[in-house]
């Protein structure tokens, strides 16, 4: 098969889905008020779920695999909580993170 | 003006930034391992521009493969980008044309980025969150171009550098819980996504975590009006 369709078909399937809710609650009527207390509570969920993600390809179990990732997250919480600086707490968690699995782990 | 609204949105996008180039980079150089043009990796990161699913679409470019499985394969993979719009539909309907071009750009990490953004006015909203959206894009863009230039040579170690995605989920994570009088949606999320990864493995988590976020939501919601109309 042509790459050029798979691409298009891969480009449309995916703005398609993108565009989904606004096309199916858009319009100009009232947005459901189910819709709206599930897109307001949504955002902290989802936010939780790709934590999750983020590390699916983390090993519990395997010391070496686990606890770089431990490390950082409670670097990068604890200097949030304190400074509230986002960048701050993103830079520093990931140096500590690149630290950890290049030098000691 | 176009100055002042970048000088405000480069520093919320650094995090995407430091991730996207890093796996834009990783992207551009698969592409090119797996015999597939630059061109149509640059193609692909300007056109789907959808993280996970471009990694599938070198198997899929590389493999011979019909075109309703490479629908469905897409489907599959960004079904869970459908509940994004969900949180912006109300605030994009006061925006012009660019909702279009923010539409089109919400990944997951513009998503998340767009969400954590709560101390600037209405008005302000719309150039920042299509500037955010933009510079995005750039990143990944670029990303996959150097990438696909430097081919497998790559002169520095930058592993781990992916940690500041889950750095910049876990930093939006802390300020929405704090923002919060209700915590268990956070608490939701987190256990949905554990749950799926325990049972359906790394590869196959997203779809059954989206839909058990999904449904613990829409029960929680209806148990919580349900409260509300019993006194």
């Amino acid at each position: 098969m042509d790459k050029i369709i798979a691409i298009i078909a891969m480009a449309l399937v995916t703005y398609g889905i993108r565009l989904g809710p606004f096309i199916l609650f858009g319009g100009g009527k009232q947005t459901p008020e189910w819709v709206r207390s599930i897109g307001g509570v949504l955002p902290p969920a989802v936010m939780g779920m790709l934590i999750v993600y983020s590390l699916k390809h983390i090993e519990i179990l395997k010391v070496s695999s686990s606890l770089p990732v431990l490390i950082a997250i409670a670097v990068t919480t604890v200097l949030h909580l304190w400074k509230r600086n986002n960048l701050l707490s993103i830079l520093s968690g990931t140096a500590v993170y690149m630290f950890l699995v290049q030098r000691l782990f | 003006m176009l100055k002042k609204n970048l000088k405000m949105a480069i520093p919320y996008t650094i995090p995407v930034m430091l991730g996207y180039l890093s796996v834009g980079m990783a992207f551009g150089v698969l592409v090119v391992k797996s015999g597939i043009s630059i061109w149509l990796g640059v193609l692909m990161s300007l056109f789907v521009y959808a993280g996970a699913m471009q990694f599938v679409a070198i198997q899929i470019l590389t493999s011979p493969i019909h075109l309703i499985q490479v629908i469905f394969m897409t489907l599959f993979v960004n079904i869970r980008h459908l509940f994004y719009g969900l949180s912006f539909i109300e605030r994009f309907k006061r925006f012009g044309v660019k909702k279009q071009y923010m539409i089109f750009g919400l990944t997951d990490e513009t998503y998340s980025l767009l969400c954590g953004i709560t101390d600037k006015s209405e008005d302000e909203l719309e150039d920042l969150y299509f500037i955010i959206t933009l510079l995005n894009q750039s990143y990944w863009v670029i990303g996959t171009l150097i990438g696909g230039l430097l081919g497998s040579v790559i002169t520095f170690d930058t592993t781990g550098i992916d940690f500041a995605m889950t750095a910049l989920f876990v930093v939006i994570f802390i300020e929405q819980w704090l923002a919060a009088d209700k915590h268990l949606p956070a608490l939701i999320g987190l256990a949905a996504a554990m749950i799926s990864l325990k049972f359906f493995g790394p590869e196959q988590m997203v779809l059954p975590s989206m839909l058990l976020l999904f449904s613990a939501l829409l029960f929680l919601n209806a148990k919580m009006k349900g409260g509300e109309s019993n006194g």
